[in-house]
């Protein structure tokens, strides 16, 4: 039956042939070197667009691929300009990049971090995007940070606001806009103790992922902080769409105040659900019944109707706004799309032109040297008032907004109210706070 | 040739060239071109497309020897991927520790599951695996979250142990798997004209055990071991009249193909260094299944040719956006234009899990073979005089 025989010599021969196959790729490596991974080289530049198209978040992503559309405008010059007119740094002329023609390539996260990395892997391999950005999950943001700090290109993430994105796994060549769940715990306490006192009894429903675990620790200890008792604090699968069975033993705990750790659809669900079963009706201990949702936005407002109504929140961005940077990204959304963006579009529009800002200044796409331009980098106009991207760790500082459900919307867009906009000094904390402790930062990688 | 039948042995040769070349294979068109799309010679996929093709080898020694359809066998990929991980945080970066410890973790993983899975035959083990799977799934997504990392999925740091080797590189970054300083994520480019073609070293090196892993397969499927998987799969009852257990076979297989998947997962994790839940998922294990069935049950090549197809589709058809078909079809007068679009449009970017659906319908209607068959009535069409030659290498069904 067999042909051949394995010999001395014919092993040999296979081996060598083996190793110069192996060899062969070190010997050509030497083919090309601009000294960072996917250097433009023509006349463009591309940038990779990495967001949820399906999935949970898909309503989100749509909205942040429009903001990217619409960014890509403004720096190439088209459209009304948006924020580039209002944005306090001048260095961008509406000439694309450092003159080279922004493009851009986009994929679809899944909203799971495999699929997330496989669809940036193929933006850097294949298409040469130097830059990627979008996403609107922290295990997805988590996940994208650590490839482009290992391949070398820069990463701005999109919506993601868990502390871990820039705590315990930042990474020198990622950078976030958004604010987090230490910042929306230390805006809702204060607004939280003048509304409903301070000797509530809070019992928690948490989305069972990262996300979620630190949200709940961060609405704990400012609550707690503040004299409020945590009862219980119970997690919730992701994908769980039915949430009367978790809903139904809280009257029974004695707690007053219900807090729900959810995002997206899972908090559409339990919030509606916790209506439903009348919680809201409800007197314990002598206090109404309230619930609270840490992280508000207008595309849940909007899932969960009615049931939003005097619920308060924390939120990064509402098109509300009246500051100059925030009107002009609205009208130039608006005019665009027909309708006003949500915080995720804001976000992402604006982490697009930080990048593009930081290059122009840098006078280079290397990754380093973008690091060097946006680390410590102060800047205003950009609808949150005062900002600046702390060098320590790569998160933006600036103010938040305490938001609630509006009583009497005039419009399906106008469902939240901003209540306060808690100040910069109010939610800023030191690098090596106990929720963000346990990463590093590592040094920024130009690739090869 | 290395004890193989000349049939086999062209086989293994045939497949081996394919792999060598495929850089140059997989991308066709000239760069800048607008069927550049279509290019899939990138490191990533390629990496995938051995590496699924691998996970579908393995996955056809069970399915297509005994019969037994698991349908969850991303759970194995998924160990695989998780024990490589820990290799890299708690040991060295080099790769083959890392493969070896996960091909061992999923061996014993698919022996425990296989113990009590196949003490059931038929749809109750299918559903067997798959609440093993699932309940895998979810212990690595919410229970066993200081092992694997949770939703986020199990990532290296700069402050992991790494005893045998370096915790960070000289720049203050996280040093990148590779084998004895070969990095994995190397890669050299040769630029012909306008065509640029990509060397990547992992993708050499997940080749390579691709080619091992196809040649134990040739060997088992052509031992009395597969032998006797097979008369499991024709009539198991027989098999028993005759005084034999089957079950031993049957686990065998199924740590066998166990095994194949956590040298997949490890492999993986070797090219990405991440491990995630989503890769135990139900639907992960599904993929495989579609995979085997497309190319081809019971045939040697056939997996991995489905293995292919749909890495292919999922990262190449999965990319063309709205602009992109703009962009193609703007010859065209504009209401036109936009009809074309709108009606391919649903097939594309996120539709692509449409376009795989109607390629597996038809697949499975009119090529019960897989893609294989497909294959094989083109060589019966352009049929040669000479009757001996095999008429298509790739083709040769299990029964």
């Amino acid at each position: 039956m067999s042909k051949g025989n394995l010999t001395r010599r014919g092993v040999l021969k296979t081996g060598a042939v083996a190793g110069a196959g192996l060899a062969l790729p070190t010997y050509l490596s030497a083919a090309s070197h601009e000294g960072f991974t996917n250097a433009p080289t023509g006349s463009t530049v591309t940038l990779g667009f990495n967001v949820p198209q399906s999935g949970p978040y898909a309503d989100e992503g749509a909205d942040e691929l429009r903001a990217y559309e619409l960014a890509v405008e403004h720096l190439n010059g088209e459209g009304d300009g948006g924020m580039l007119n209002t944005f306090s740094s001048k260095a961008l002329q509406g000439n694309g990049i450092l003159g080279k023609k922004v493009e851009y390539v986009t994929g679809d996260t899944q909203t799971k971090s495999d699929a997330a990395r496989a669809s940036a892997k193929s933006m850097i391999e294949k298409d040469g995007a130097v830059m990627i950005t979008g996403g609107s999950s922290s295990g997805v943001a988590v996940a994208v940070q650590a490839l482009c700090q290992e391949a070398g290109v820069i990463f701005m993430a999109g919506l993601t606001h868990s502390n871990d994105t820039t705590g315990k796994d930042k990474r020198a060549n990622g950078f976030r806009h958004f604010f987090n769940s230490y910042m929306s715990g230390a805006a809702l306490a204060p607004v939280l103790a003048a509304n409903y006192g301070t000797d509530r009894k809070a019992y928690h429903l948490t989305a069972d992922y990262n996300w979620g675990y630190t949200t709940e620790e961060a609405i704990r200890s400012s609550t707690e902080a503040m004299g409020w008792e945590t009862i219980a604090a119970v997690k919730t699968p992701l994908t769980q769409t039915d949430f009367s069975s978790y809903i139904a033993p809280v009257l029974q705990s004695g707690a007053d105040t219900l807090v729900l750790n959810h995002y997206g659809g899972n908090m559409v669900n339990s919030l509606t659900n916790a209506v439903q079963f009348g919680l809201r009706d409800k007197q314990v201990n002598g206090k109404d019944f309230q619930i609270i949702v840490p992280l508000y936005s207008r595309l849940m407002a909007k899932g969960a109707g009615a049931n939003v109504k005097g619920i308060f929140g924390s939120t990064n961005w509402h098109w509300s706004l009246q500051d100059e940077g925030s009107k002009a990204f609205v009208q130039s959304f608006g005019t665009k799309y027909g309708f006003p963006p949500s915080q995720a579009a804001h976000t992402c529009y604006v982490q697009a032109l930080l990048y593009a800002d930081a290059v122009e200044r840098a006078g280079s796409f290397a990754p380093c040297a973008v690091v060097e331009a946006l680390e410590g980098f102060e800047f205003d106009g950009m609808g949150n008032g005062k900002t600046l991207y702390r060098a320590d760790d790569h998160q933006c500082f600036k103010d938040v907004l305490v938001v609630k459900g509006k009583e009497n919307p005039s419009s399906e867009f106008d469902l939240l109210e901003i209540v306060e906009v808690t100040p910069v000094e109010q939610v800023t904390y030191a690098p090596d706070h106990p929720q963000f402790a346990g990463g590093a930062l590592g040094s920024c990688n130009n690739g090869a | 040739m290395f004890g193989l039948d000349k049939k086999d042995a062209s086989l293994l040769l045939i497949v081996a060239a394919l792999v060598a070349f495929a850089p140059f294979l997989l991308n066709p068109f000239p760069e800048g071109s607008a069927m550049a799309q279509f290019n899939a010679g990138y490191p990533d996929l390629m990496q995938r497309f051995v590496i699924f093709g691998i996970f579908a080898i393995g996955f056809n020694i069970l399915f297509g020897l005994t019969g037994y359809l698991s349908f969850g066998h991303a759970a194995f990929l998924g160990v695989g991927s998780y024990a490589a991980v820990w290799m890299f945080k708690l040991l060295s970066m080099n790769v083959l520790p890392a493969i070896i410890l996960a091909v061992i973790t999923s061996g014993i993983f698919a022996l425990v599951i296989g113990y009590v899975s196949l003490r059931r035959s038929g749809i109750y083990f299918s559903i067997l695996t798959l609440a093993f799977a699932q309940m895998s799934f979810a212990l690595a997504y919410s229970v066993l979250t200081p092992i694997t990392g949770g939703e986020t999925g199990l990532q290296l740091a700069l402050d992991d142990p790494r005893i045998f080797g370096s915790a960070t590189t000289a720049e203050g970054n996280i040093p990148v798997p590779g084998l004895f300083g070969l990095e994995m994520r190397d890669s050299s480019e040769l630029v012909l004209g306008n065509w640029v073609f990509t060397f990547n070293v992992g993708y050499y090196f997940a080749a390579i055990v691709m080619l091992l892993s196809f040649y134990l397969a040739i060997r088992i499927f052509r031992s009395p071991f597969g032998m006797m998987l097979r008369a499991v799969k024709s009539n198991q009852q027989r098999l028993n009249y005759t005084g034999l257990n089957p079950r031993p076979y049957t686990l065998a297989a199924f740590v066998i193909s166990g095994m194949y998947a956590g040298l997949a997962g490890g492999l993986m994790a070797s090219m990405d260094p991440l491990a995630g839940a989503e890769r135990m998922f139900w639907t992960a294990s599904g993929e495989v299944v579609l995979m085997t069935i497309l190319g081809g049950v019971g045939t040697l090549i056939g997996p991995v040719l489905g293995a292919g197809m749909i890495k292919y589709m999922e990262n190449i058809i999965s990319k063309i956006n709205s602009d992109i078909l703009h962009g193609w079809f703007a010859f065209l007068p504009d209401g036109l234009e936009d009809l074309v679009v709108t009606m391919i449009y649903p097939f594309i970017g996120k539709g692509w899990h449409l376009t795989l659906g109607i390629v597996f319908m038809l697949v499975v209607i009119f090529l019960p073979g897989g893609l294989v068959e497909g294959g094989q009535r083109v060589a019966k069409l352009f049929g040669r005089k000479k009757t001996d030659e095999p008429k298509s290498a790739k083709t040769e069904p299990a029964e």
